[in-house]
Order: C-alpha cells, then structure tokens, then sequence
C-alpha cells in the first residue's frame, strides 16, 4: 500500500467509516462551490467613500503612506515629488501591466522606468493592486504575465496604485471580486495579501522595518 | 529533531538560573499578551469567530480524507505535485529526490515547523546540499546550532549581544568585520546578506499554514517576506505541510486569518499573507517553475477519532505558550521538541512516545489560561489530565508519584477514613509549624521546601469548618 492509500484508509479506519457516500460527498462539495461566507466583521460593512478612509487608517497605522489622486495621469509627478522628498533613486522598476506602465512618464524625463520582474538591484518598485481590503489595511496583488509578484518583494521601496473602484470592505467581498473576473477555478499563481512594508521583532522583540521585503511601503489611491 | 524531554526537570532548573533567557521571557510574557488583549478587544466579533474557526477545522477532521483528495486534485489541475507522505522518513526522502532532481546545491527555507520535526537541515547537510533559513530568528538559530525555542518567535530566548557576536563570527566571510551593535543595522546585515542567496537558491522550501482545498492553494503568513522570496525566486517551490492544515475554502481561510494573527502578535493581519497555486503561469515572467506539495501524516491520523483529535485543530498561533506561566518560567528548550508550551506538553507525547515526553503533561499547574487564549479553543488542560492518567495506567509514571496517587486513592475511597486521617494531619502540621504558621522542612518535600516555605493548615480541616458552621446557622 502506498503512503496516499495508507493515509486515507487510517483517516477512515479511525472514524470508523468507509469512503463517504456519494451523497455525503455531494453535501461537501456543494459546500466548497457556494463559497457561504461565515461571520464578517461589521466594520467592513460600510459605504464606499467610508471603505477609503478605513482602508487609509489602517493602512497609517501600519506605517504606510497613503495619498490620494483623480486622475491616474497625475501618478507620475507624484511619484517623482515623493522619491524626491524621501531621497530615493529615480530608476524605477515597473510592473508592465499598462495600469503603470502606459501611465504618462514622459511628462518626467528625470525618472528612470525600467518595465519587467523585480530583480536584485532594484530600489523602488511600482505595481497595481487587483484590490484593497478596507477592513485590515490590505493590498491584494495578483499574479500575471503583466504583474509579477517578485516586484512588490525585491526593491526596498514599494509603491502600489490602487483604484479606488476596486476597494472592499472585507476579504470575502475581494474572493468574489477575483472569482467574477476569471471564474472559480483559475486561482492566480501567486496572491499576495500585504498589509504594510517588511518588518521583524526577531532580536529582543524591537520592532523594525524592512526584514526582507520593503522598508516602505507608498499606496497611490486614484479616483 | 533529538529528544531531550526526558531532561524536562534537568533543562528546567538551567532555565530558571539564566539570567539573560529571564529577560528575553518577561519580554515575551508582557509583550504578546498585552498585544492579543488589544487586538481582540478592538474586534467586537472576536468570541464568535473562534467558535466559527473551531467549528470549520472540527468540520474538516470529520471529513479529512475528502478535502485532502480534493486539494490533490486542484493541486494537480494547476501543474502541481502532491506527495502523500505517511512518515517523517518518506517525507525527508521525497524532498531529497525533488532536490536532486532539480539538481540543488543550495535551498532558501521560509519558516516551517513540519522542517524542525524532520530535523530537515542536517538531514540535506548530509547530503550535500546547503539549507538556508531565511526567517530572521530561524537564521540566527541556525548560526547558533539551536532549535527554536518558540513557534512564530524561534530566536526569543537570544539578547541582542548574541546576535552581535554570532553575525561577527559568521558574517566576516561577507566582508563584515566590524562589530555590529545596533539591532536595526543587524537587521540590515542579514537582510544584505540573504538577499543573494534567495536569487542564487536551487530550490525555495516554505511550510504552509492553510491549504485550500477549493482552489489547491498554499498559504504562508510571515512578517517579513522572506517567504514570498523563498517562493519566487528558486526554480522549485516545495511546500512542506502536514493533513491536517486544510481548509475547505477561501472564505473559511479568511475566518480562521482573522483569529490567527490576533491570537498570535497582536496584529489584525500579519503583513504578508501569500497563496501560492501551482507553478508559474504560461505566460508569467516570474514565479517557481516545479510547484510541490509535500503532505505529511507523521503520526497525525492516528489521533483522528481519539480525544487527540482535538488538538488537530491546532493553527500554531503560540498563544497558548505565550500566556502560559510554565513557559514564562522554563522558556522553550526546556520541552525538549518540536513544539514547546502547552501544545508541546500536550502533543508531544503523542509524537515521540509517552516515556519520553512524561514530564511535559506534569509541567502545568492547570491554571487554564492556554485554553482560555487558543484562537481554536482546544481543551489542552483536558489532553494534559488525559496523558497523566495514561501514564498512570500504563505504569510509566515514576514511582513515588504513582504511589502518592495510590495513597490519596486509598483514603479518597474512604471517606470516613480520610477525615480522620486529614484531621490529624491538619493538627500535626499546624503544631509543627509552631507559631509562624509556616513549615521550613517538609519529609518527602523538599523539592518545594528548599525554594519557599509551606504555609501550615490552621489546625482544622475544611469539612471540621464547615461542619461547625452548619450547626452554629442551625
Ligand atoms: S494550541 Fe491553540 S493557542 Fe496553542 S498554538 Fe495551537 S492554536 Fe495557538
């Protein structure tokens, strides 16, 4: 017997059962396709324009910045204004998916726009989210061929685009978001939940930033 | 990973006399509990979703075997693999072959408790082949040849200064030759230095805390997203977990993230929470390109159906230990395996053989507040009392504990007997006492005499109390 066969039939043996019965099977698996939600907060069930301002508290608390603009044209003079202002390196490696990628850079010709996958060297990173989670402060990103995820955990600065369109209250409402876009079963390869930069307690507890992942985190919120 | 719980009273007494490791565990008992008090408290549906957590993995321990053929089968619709492990032993030798075949020399490691139980470092050392722990505590403890002490903070027990000097010894190689004394910049050193070796890596290994069976998903949760490197970066992402981490759908994982990271630091979420689904996609420019899934039984079926079942449940939040005065006293090592505190008394036994844990269901003074913290509220004072009666049972108790047990089972049976008997007792301590109420020496005792004296009874016993009462109310 192998070791599949040799689990299944103790798990079995042990309840005192054989494999469930059709029926019993049908229940379970109707279970898993009505995706019933359980207990959702009560916070994350608010208006729109309520959703943004937990969304950005959250996120502050964090430590992350949040700012917000109309138009996703104005994204690229902000960008530069912010990197200005922290310091930072004008090259930046973009994801290619066009919500970033097709913004208009050549409005800043001193920014430096490299498209393609996070890489060692990169500084600062610029990626869309799929969605945002109000309840918690969390960005959802997934995976693509225009959107790889290595982007928002190599450069040392993350800054992420956010529609505000696509802003839940809860995870529950961002599942069905990912599911109504590519059907139920087609789960990205990677989704990352993030809910601030990188940060350890590993040595005495004291909290610091950047372990791995970004130091900081910038969330650009348009619409 | 070696056995020490034998050692448990040994390891005991060492821990209560290191001055640092005192430190480093007040820290642990002001800090998290503080913190999971704030974070439950700011969540008004906080009580209701521990129940709907217990309730979603008590559903999935009635129906194992479904889900884990249905995640197989979404693991396999995606371009995954899934290997079916019943032992520690088959587990080590599937990661070797897919090493192997991938042809590795190094491997970047996310956090994974599964990979302590298999001792999965040396075991690749042996073999060639170079582990790498990228979790800042699992790293310092690998520098230091240590097992983790706890189980979301493995280098708890380690001050600053020891970090100091084992980045100065190890790191020297990397052009490090200065002493580092700042936390932040010792951070930064680690974070320098592992970045190289998570692009260079031949194969990323990562733990899982949740499968999702609806969608064949691994899911990591860490803070520093040295997991989600691990995972990218390699050719080959091999996810170490054991049966009893699946959870039916997307919508149950968001349930069970909620009361997870609460339970655990304190946070509402921790920062990365990252679901991994087969290999890279066909037109991905990122992501592993070999996704597999190394599912381990390691003794966890045959708790199915028992009063072990329970601790199935079991989301490795390190509540329990981080509120349990026992661990404040005696710290991690102490245990002896994998898994430290209550959950460690409670389920190591069954891991590695009641004769060897038998001291771990001892260390508990049955105050309770484990159960009272566990996001899942599993009963671990219930399973402590159920291995003490075991080893009762089964003779394996030591011998003066066992007879002490048989004594009070004589005189319990007896109750006539035992108020006499306790009548004179209560006499005798009081007078031995003498007038400070308070015994310095006790025969038989002195393991709690040498430490703090006994206060002596005050001569009569509670039933001789109780029954002067009810005649003077008439
Ligand atoms: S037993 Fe409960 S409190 Fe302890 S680690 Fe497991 S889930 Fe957390």
């Amino acid at each position: 017997m192998d070791s599949r066969e040799k689990i299944l039939s103790r798990i079995r043996s042990q309840k005192g059962r054989d494999v469930l019965s059709k029926s019993e099977q049908d229940i379970l698996a109707r279970r898993i396709q009505a995706h019933k939600r359980n207990l959702v907060p009560k916070r994350s069930q608010i208006p729109p324009e309520d959703q943004i301002a937990l969304f950005t508290e959250k996120m502050t608390e964090l430590l992350t910045t949040v700012e917000r603009v109309e138009s996703s044209s104005q994204i690229p003079e902000r960008i530069k204004a912010y990197l200005a202002a922290k310091n930072l390196p004008s090259r930046i490696k973009v994801s290619p998916s066009p919500l970033v990628a097709n913004l208009p850079w050549e409005e800043v010709p001193t920014l430096e726009i490299v498209t393609g996958a996070g890489a060692e060297e990169d500084e600062v990173g610029l990626s869309p989210a799929f969605s945002a989670i109000a309840e918690s402060g969390t960005l959802m990103m997934v995976s693509g061929p225009d959107t790889p995820s290595t982007v928002n955990f190599l450069p040392e600065n993350h800054i992420v685009v956010v529609d505000v369109k696509t802003m839940c209250g809860s995870y529950e409402e961002a599942w069905d978001l990912l599911r109504s876009g590519r059907g139920t079963d087609d789960m990205p390869r990677t989704v990352n939940l993030i809910s601030g930069p990188s940060r350890t307690a590993d040595i005495e507890q004291r909290l610091i930033m950047g372990a791995h992942g970004p130091k900081s985190l910038h969330v650009i919120l348009v619409g | 990973m070696q056995v020490t719980s034998r050692q448990f009273k040994e390891n005991s007494h060492k821990a209560l006399q290191d001055e640092e490791l005192r430190a480093a565990l007040n820290r642990v008992k002001q800090g998290f509990t503080t913190k999971r008090r704030e974070a439950a408290d700011a969540l008004p549906e906080f009580e209701q979703l521990r129940d709907q957590a217990r309730d979603i993995k008590n559903h999935v321990l009635e129906n194992l075997d479904y889900y884990l053929e249905y995640f197989e089968s979404r693991v396999k619709d995606q371009g995954g693999h899934v290997h079916w492990c019943s032992t520690h032993k088959d587990a080590k030798d599937a990661i070797l072959k897919i090493c192997k075949d991938a042809g590795a020399k190094t491997v970047t490691k996310g956090k994974s408790m599964i990979t302590e139980e298999l001792a999965l470092n040396k075991f690749l050392e042996a073999q060639g082949i170079e582990p790498i722990e990228t979790d800042l505590g699992e790293y310092i403890i690998q520098l230091a040849d240590e097992p983790p002490s706890h189980i979301i903070g493995p280098a708890v027990h380690k001050t600053r200064e020891q970090v100091t000097e084992l980045f100065h010894e190890h790191h020297q190689k990397y052009g490090y030759t200065e002493r580092e004394e700042d936390a932040e910049k010792l951070v930064g050193e680690a974070r320098a230095v592992l970045r190289h070796k998570y692009v260079t890596a031949d194969v990323g290994i990562t733990g899982a805390n949740f499968l999702v069976a609806e969608t064949g998903s691994t899911v990591i949760v860490t803070n520093e997203g040295n997991g989600d490197l691990t995972q990218s970066l390699p050719k080959t992402h091999i996810v170490v977990a054991s049966l009893e981490k699946v959870i039916p759908t997307l919508e149950d994982v968001s349930t069970v993230m909620r009361v997870l990271a609460r339970s655990a630091t304190g946070q509402e979420m921790s920062v990365y929470t990252t679901f991994s689904t087969g290999p890279r996609r066909k037109d991905d420019i990122d992501g592993p390109e070999n996704f597999h899934v190394i599912l381990l039984d390691g003794g966890r079926s045959e708790m199915i159906g028992t009063e072990l079942q329970e601790l199935l449940r079991c989301i490795r939040c390190g509540a329990c230990m981080n509120h349990c005065p026992v661990y404040h006293a005696v710290g991690g090592h102490s245990y002896g395996w994998v898994y430290p505190g209550p959950i460690g008394a409670a389920l190591n036994p069954q891991m590695v053989g009641l004769e060897e844990a038998l001291h771990l269901p001892n260390a508990s003074s049955f105050c309770g507040r484990c159960e009272e913290v566990c996001p899942v509220r599993i009963p671990l004072p219930k399973i402590l009392r159920h291995w003490r009666e075991k080893a009762f049972e089964q003779q394996i108790a030591p011998k003066p504990d066992r007879w002490g047990i048989e004594l009070w089972g004589f005189f319990a049976k007896r109750p006539g007997l035992y108020r006499q008997v306790t009548k004179i007792a209560a006499k005798m301590l009081s007078l031995m006492a003498g007038k400070e109420g308070r015994l310095k020496k006790l025969p038989f005792n002195n393991g709690w005499t040498r430490v703090r004296d006994l206060p002596a009874p005050q001569g009569e016993t509670f039933m001789q109390q109780w029954q002067k009462k009810q005649k003077r109310e008439g």
